[in-house]
C-alpha cells in the first residue's frame, strides 16, 4: 500500500484511541493493529518507522515499536 | 424430493388477537379463544368454515360482503361474524335456513355482475368467488338487464347490438407483473385495505358510491405505473377473484406444488411459498408463518425472480490464461485442474499468504462456511473477507466493543411494541421495505419518529406517517450529532441511571458523562458544523430519552464513514443511556444489506476471527477447529477486502477465489480496484453472470441461484431460517459443491453431501451455533441465535438480564471530521443510497421487468446548486471526485439539502464507485460512500473513462463457442 495511505490509517486509529480516557493509548493502538493488520502491512509500518516514521503521530509511532 | 409440510395455512378470515380465554360454542362445540377475537375466527379455530369474501387474516375486518352472517341465540338478526367479537358463553350458529337463504341471495347479487368465464379465467381453481358460490350452492341468477334498458353492469364490453358499455373499463396491464381487470372486480375493498393496512401505501382507493363504486389508483388519469403503487403484491394476494393477478398465472395457470423457502434479496430475510408447476415457478408468495415478514413482501421478493432463468446466465465453466483473451468453455474438471494448479503454483512462487478469498453475503451459511474453511484449512492463511466489510463491519466492531457481541438486539416482532423511534442513516421504504411497511403501521398507531438523514427520505412525511423531528445532517457529522443527543440527555439529566448503575460499568459512565457534558458538544455548538437546528435536536432528545420504549434502527448511513465505528458506539451509548436494552420494544438494530450478511459474518468471513466472532490468536479457539480440520490454523489475521487490493498491487496477493460478490462495481474507487484486480495472476469468479469483477477474472465458475439449493440464510434478526432446493441447478452443482470440488482439486479430501453436515460442524465448532440443526429448523420454522443449551429454541431478545461482555460499556466518541472535505475544485458533497425495485449491484434486478422502475442511476441535486451550474431537470451532467468523473442525468429535488448530491449505484454503465474515494473507517477499513466531495457541470455524454470501460468489459466477455 502506498505509505501515504498506511500513514493515513496508521493515524486514524492513533487519533481515536488518543480520545480515550486512560493513559496506555499507545497500547491500545498496538493492540489493534496486532488485531486487524495481516503481517505483511504490520512489517511496512515498523520499516516506515525505523526509516523516520514521517507523518506518522507521535501515539501511532509509539505503537509501532510495540508490535510484532 | 420431500418438501417441507406446510403448516395450517387456512384463511382464518380475521387476524389472530391476545387476550384472556374466552369460551363460547359454535355450532354447539365449545372453543375456546383470546378476548377480541372474531365469531369467524372462532369458527375456524373449531374447524368450522364460515362462507366470506371481504375477509382475510391478513385484514382487520370491515364487515362489507354480508356473506358471513350467522345467528346468535338471545340476539336479533344476523349479525357479521367477521366484525361481531366473541364473549362468554355465547352461541352461534353457522347454517340456519335463514342464513343459507340470506347468504345465496347476496351471492345471486354478485355474480349479476360478475362474467362467467370461470373455465378460462386465470383464477379458476384460486378464486374465492367461485368457491363461494359453490359453498351457498348457487344455482341460477335471476337478474337481468331490463329489456331496451341498456346493459347495467361492468363485465361486458359492449351490449349485443354493439353499443359500448359506459360502465366498462379495459384491463390495466401497465405494471409488468400484475394485471388489474376492473371487469372482475367484486369491490370488496380487500386490495385498498392491503394497501394501507400491510403495505402502508395508500395508493388505491375506491371511487364513487355505490354501483358506481370501483378501485383506483391515484387519479383518473393514473393507472398502477404511474400511480404511487410499489408493486409489493399485497393488494394480489388480498384479492380473492382474477381482478388483481400476477401475470405469471395468466401465462402459466394455477401452480401445485409450494415449497417454502427464504427471499435471497435484502437482510429482512422474508419467507415465501415458491409455487410450482413441476420445477418450473409460477410465483412467489409470502408466507404468512413467516417470523420475519408475517405475510408481507416487496417487489424484489415477490416478483424479481425472472434473473434465475435469464439468457445471460453462465452454466458452463470458463478459463483463460490472459484476461485480454476471449473466454473457453470447458468442463468443470479442466476449470477445477486449471484453477487449483494456478493458485498453487501462485503459493509456492510467492508464499502460503499470497492468495485468499472472499466469502457471499449472497450464498447460504454452509456455502459461506466452506470458503473460509478453504482458506483457512486449505489455503493456510486467513485471507477472506465479505461484502461486509464494506457494509457493517463497524456494526461488528463498534457493537463488540459496547455490548460483548455485534449484532442487532431485537427480532423484527418487537418494532410493534415501540414508542420512539430514531432512523438514523437508513431509508428502509426503499432498502428494507418490509421492514419499513411494519415500522410505519407502528407509526400509524401513535409511535413518534425521529430520522437523522442527510435527505427527506419518504419516511419523514408520507401517507400517514410523519416524523417528529427531521435532522438533516450535513453527510460526515453523524458522531458529532449522536454525541449532542447524549449531551441533551446527560446535562438535562434524562438518563435511565438505575439502569446504568446495574447493567453498565459505572467508571466507564463518569468518564462519559464528563465527555458529553462539555458545551462544545452542546447542539448549539455543533449547530455550524453539522446544520442541525439546535432546537429540534434538543427535542428529538427529550423524545428518545422520555417517550417510553426507545428503539434505534439504522443503515450504512451511519457505517461507511471515517468514523462509521465510532457512531455505532455512539448510537449503543444512547440505547444504554436511556435503558433501551433488553426488552421488547427498544434496542439497537442494524437494517443489515444482503441478505445473509449476518450470517456471512457470523460464519467466519473476517480474516481476524473465525465463525462465532472468536478471534484467530487465540490458541483453544483454533485447536477446536483444528482437531475437526486436521488441519493447522495460521494465528495471524488475514488481508481485508482494500488490503488484498493494496497488497495485489504491491504484488504480494496474487489469486483471489471470489464467490457472489461483485467487487468491481460494489467496491469504492473503481480504478483503484481494477488495478487490484488486474495485478493479481488468478482471479476466480464464482457467480451466475460475467460479472464486472469477471472482467479481470482467469477462471469463470457458474453459481447457482437461492432457488437451486438447500442451505440457511441468517437475517438482521438472527433468524436463521432455511433455504430449500425448489429445482435442480441449472449450472450442476450448488455452490457449496462448487467450492468442495474446488477444495478437493487442492487435496483437501472433503466430502460433504448435504449441506446438513456441514450445519453440524458449524454448530459443533460454534458455541452460538450449538443447538441449531436442520431437524430443529424444520420445527420450528426458524431460530434466533444463539441457540445452546441455554437457549434451546433461540434468543429472540438480546442482553436480556445482562450485556454478553457483562458490563455494557460508554465509550468515548470524540468527533474527528473526515479528510475527505469539500473546497474550491470539489464544492459539493456525494452521498450514496439505494432505490426499493434494484438490489445492490443490480445484476438479479437489473435482468428483471424491475428496470421499468429505474433504468438509470440519477444524480439527485438541489435546484439552487442546478441553477448556478446551468444544470436542468434531465440534462447529462458530469460528476467528478479527486479520484474520477462519470456522467448520469440530473434530477432537481429538494429531499436534498444544497450543498449535497445523492446518486444510487445499481448500474455499471454508470459506475458510481469511479467517484468514491479510498477513504475508510478508522477500525475496519469499510469504506466511506457515503461523503464524497465533488463538482458537477454540464455534459454531453459519457466520459473518456465510460467509453473504455465499456469497450474492455465487452472485449472481456467474448467467449470461444466450445470445442468439439
Amino acid at each position: 500500500m502506498s505509505p501515504e495511505k498506511m500513514v493515513h490509517m496508521a493515524n486514524q486509529i492513533a487519533t481515536f484511541f488518543k480520545t480515550q480516557p486512560g493513559d496506555d493509548q499507545a497500547e491500545k493502538v498496538a493492540t489493534h493493529l496486532q488485531d486487524f493488520w495481516d503481517p505483511r502491512m504490520r512489517s511496512q509500518l515498523r520499516d516506515y518507522v525505523a526509516q523516520g516514521g514521517e507523518g506518522l503521530d507521535d501515539i501511532a509511532v509509539r505503537a509501532a515499536r510495540l508490535i510484532a | 424430493m420431500k418438501d417441507f409440510i406446510i403448516p395450517d395455512d387456512r384463511d382464518m378470515g380475521t387476524p389472530a388477537k391476545t387476550g384472556a380465554p374466552v369460551t363460547l360454542t359454535i355450532d354447539g362445540f365449545e372453543v375456546t379463544v383470546p378476548e377480541g377475537t372474531s365469531v369467524m375466527r372462532a369458527a375456524a379455530e373449531a374447524g368450522i368454515s364460515v362462507p366470506k369474501l371481504c375477509a382475510t387474516d391478513s385484514l382487520e375486518a370491515f364487515g362489507s360482503c354480508r356473506l358471513c352472517v350467522v345467528e346468535i341465540e338471545g340476539r336479533r338478526g344476523t349479525p357479521a361474524s367477521c366484525t361481531t367479537p366473541v364473549a362468554p358463553g355465547m352461541a352461534v350458529r353457522t347454517q340456519s335456513d335463514k342464513v343459507r337463504k340470506l347468504r345465496k341471495g347476496v351471492m345471486e347479487l354478485y355474480i349479476s355482475d360478475h362474467p362467467l368465464d370461470c373455465l378460462t379465467c386465470a383464477a379458476n381453481g384460486d378464486c374465492e368467488l367461485q368457491d363461494m358460490a359453490g359453498a351457498v350452492g348457487l344455482r341460477d341468477v335471476r337478474y337481468e338487464a331490463p329489456q331496451n334498458g341498456g346493459l347495467a353492469n361492468h363485465f361486458e364490453a359492449r351490449d349485443t347490438s354493439g353499443v359500448a358499455n359506459p360502465e366498462w373499463m379495459p384491463k390495466d396491464t401497465s405494471n409488468p407483473y400484475f394485471t388489474y381487470d376492473p371487469s372482475k372486480c367484486i369491490v370488496c375493498n380487500r386490495c385498498v385495505r392491503a394497501c394501507e393496512e400491510v403495505q402502508g401505501t395508500f395508493a388505491l382507493t375506491i371511487e364513487g358510491r355505490g354501483f358506481d363504486s370501483r378501485v383506483s389508483a391515484g387519479t383518473a388519469t393514473d393507472d398502477f405505473l404511474s400511480s404511487d403503487c410499489v408493486s409489493c403484491g399485497a393488494c394480489v394476494q388480498a384479492c380473492p377473484t382474477a381482478t388483481l393477478q400476477e401475470k405469471s398465472v395468466i401465462e402459466m395457470g394455477t401452480p401445485d406444488r409450494s415449497v417454502v423457502t427464504t427471499c435471497a434479496y435484502c437482510g429482512v430475510g422474508c419467507s415465501f411459498k415458491a409455487e410450482l408447476q413441476g420445477d418450473d415457478l409460477v410465483r412467489m408468495v409470502p408466507y404468512k408463518h413467516g417470523k420475519a415478514n408475517r405475510g408481507h413482501s416487496c417487489v424484489k421478493g415477490r416478483f424479481a425472480y425472472g434473473y434465475a432463468n435469464h439468457k445471460d446466465r453462465i452454466l458452463n465453466p470458463m478459463i483463460r490464461d490472459r484476461v485480454d483473451e476471449p473466454w473457453r468453455e470447458v468442463s468443470w474438471d479442466e476449470a477445477l485442474t486449471f484453477a487449483a494448479q494456478k493458485l498453487r503454483g501462485l503459493q509456492e512462487q510467492y508464499g502460503r499468504r499470497s492468495i485468499g478469498v472472499i466469502t457471499s453475503s449472497r450464498c447460504t451459511n454452509e456455502e459461506t462456511f466452506l470458503v473460509q474453511k478453504l482458506t483457512r484449512s486449505v489455503f493456510g492463511n486467513n485471507n477472506t473477507d465479505t461484502c461486509a466489510r464494506v457494509c457493517h463491519s463497524p456494526t461488528g466492531y463498534g457493537l463488540g466493543q459496547a455490548f460483548g457481541t455485534s449484532a442487532g438486539t431485537q427480532d423484527f416482532d418487537s418494532v410493534e411494541q415501540t414508542d420512539v423511534v430514531i432512523v438514523i442513516g437508513a431509508n428502509p421504504t426503499d432498502g428494507h421495505p418490509v421492514f419499513a411497511s411494519r415500522l410505519k403501521k407502528r407509526l400509524r398507531a401513535g409511535a413518534k419518529l425521529i430520522v437523522i438523514d442527510p435527505r427527506r427520505i419518504d419516511l419523514v412525511k408520507s401517507a400517514h406517517v410523519e416524523a417528529a423531528h427531521h435532522l438533516p445532517l450535513r453527510p460526515g457529522t453523524n458522531v458529532a450529532v449522536v454525541t449532542a443527543l447524549a449531551h441533551v440527555i446527560v446535562t438535562e439529566g434524562l438518563m435511565d441511571e438505575e439502569f446504568i448503575r446495574t447493567r453498565c460499568d459505572w467508571d466507564e459512565f463518569q468518564d462519559y458523562a464528563a465527555f458529553v457534558s462539555d458545551p462544545r458538544h452542546s447542539p448549539e455548538a455543533v449547530a455550524l458544523l453539522t446544520g442541525v437546528d439546535p432546537q429540534d435536536l434538543r427535542a428529538a432528545a427529550r423524545l428518545f430519552a422520555t417517550g417510553g420504549n426507545g428503539a434505534i434502527y439504522y443503515g450504512l448511513g451511519v457505517t461507511e464513514h471515517s468514523q462509521g465505528s465510532t457512531t455505532v458506539m455512539g448510537i449503543a451509548n444512547l440505547a444504554m443511556l436511556t435503558g433501551n436494552m433488553g426488552r421488547p420494544g427498544v434496542g439497537v438494530n442494524p437494517l443489515r444489506g444482503q441478505n445473509n450478511v449476518q450470517g456471512s459474518c457470523d460464519m467466519g468471513s473476517f480474516p481476524h476471527e473465525l465463525p462465532g466472532y472468536r478471534h484467530v490468536k487465540n490458541a483453544d479457539v483454533r485447536e477446536m477447529f483444528e482437531a475437526i480440520w486436521g488441519t493447522e490454523i495460521d494465528p495471524e489475521p488475514g488481508l481485508r477486502i482494500p488490503n488484498m487490493l493494496d497488497a495485489a498491487v504491491d504484488g504480494t496477493f496474487k489469486g483471489l477465489y471470489c464467490q457472489g460478490e461483485d467487487i468491481l462495481q460494489s467496491d469504492p474507487d473503481t480504478r483503484h480496484v481494477a488495478a487490484g484486480l488486474a495485478a493479481m495472476e488468478c482471479v476466480i469468479v464464482h457467480d451466475l453472470f460475467l460479472n464486472e469483477t469477471a472482467n479481470y477474472a482467469h477462471v469463470f465458475l457458474p453459481g447457482s441461484t437461492f432457488l437451486e439449493k438447500d442451505g440457511t440464510f441468517t437475517n438482521a434478526e438472527r433468524r436463521i431460517n432455511r433455504v430449500r432446493e425448489v429445482m435442480k441447478p441449472l449450472n450442476g452443482y450448488a455452490d457449496w459443491e462448487v467450492t468442495q470440488l474446488l477444495a478437493n482439486a487442492m487435496g483437501a479430501g472433503w466430502h460433504y453431501t448435504h449441506p446438513s453436515q456441514i450445519m453440524d460442524e458449524i454448530a459443533a465448532t460454534t458455541p452460538s451455533f450449538a443447538g441449531v440443526d436442520y431437524a430443529l429448523l424444520e420445527e420450528q420454522g426458524s431460530v434466533q441465535w444463539p441457540c445452546n443449551e441455554e437457549h434451546p429454541e433461540g434468543t429472540p431478545l438480546m442482553h436480556v438480564d445482562g450485556f454478553v461482555r457483562g458490563k455494557g460499556r460508554f465509550i468515548v466518541t470524540e468527533y474527528v471530521a473526515t479528510d475527505e472535505k469539500t473546497g474550491p475544485r470539489f464544492p459539493l458533497l456525494l452521498t450514496t443510497g439505494r432505490i426499493l425495485s434494484q438490489y445492490n449491484v443490480g445484476a438479479q434486478t437489473r435482468r428483471t421487468d424491475n428496470v421499468v422502475w429505474h433504468e438509470q442511476d440519477l444524480l439527485e441535486i438541489h435546484p439552487h446548486d442546478a441553477e448556478t451550474r446551468g444544470v436542468k431537470e434531465g440534462d447529462w451532467v458530469k460528476l467528478a471526485s479527486r479520484s474520477g468523473e462519470t456522467t448520469l442525468r440530473a434530477r432537481l429535488t429538494d429531499r436534498v439539502s444544497p450543498g449535497v448530491v445523492y446518486t444510487t449505484f445499481h448500474h455499471p454503465d454508470t459506475q458510481a464507485n469511479v467517484i468514491t474515494t479510498d477513504y475508510s473507517d478508522w477500525a475496519t477499513n469499510c469504506p466511506e460512500y457515503k461523503v464524497t466531495a465533488v463538482q458537477i457541470s454540464p455534459s454531453n455524454g459519457p466520459t473518456d473513462w465510460q467509453e473504455e470501460y465499456a469497450a474492455q468489459a465487452e472485449r472481456s466477455r467474448r467467449i470461444l463457442p466450445a470445442a468439439e
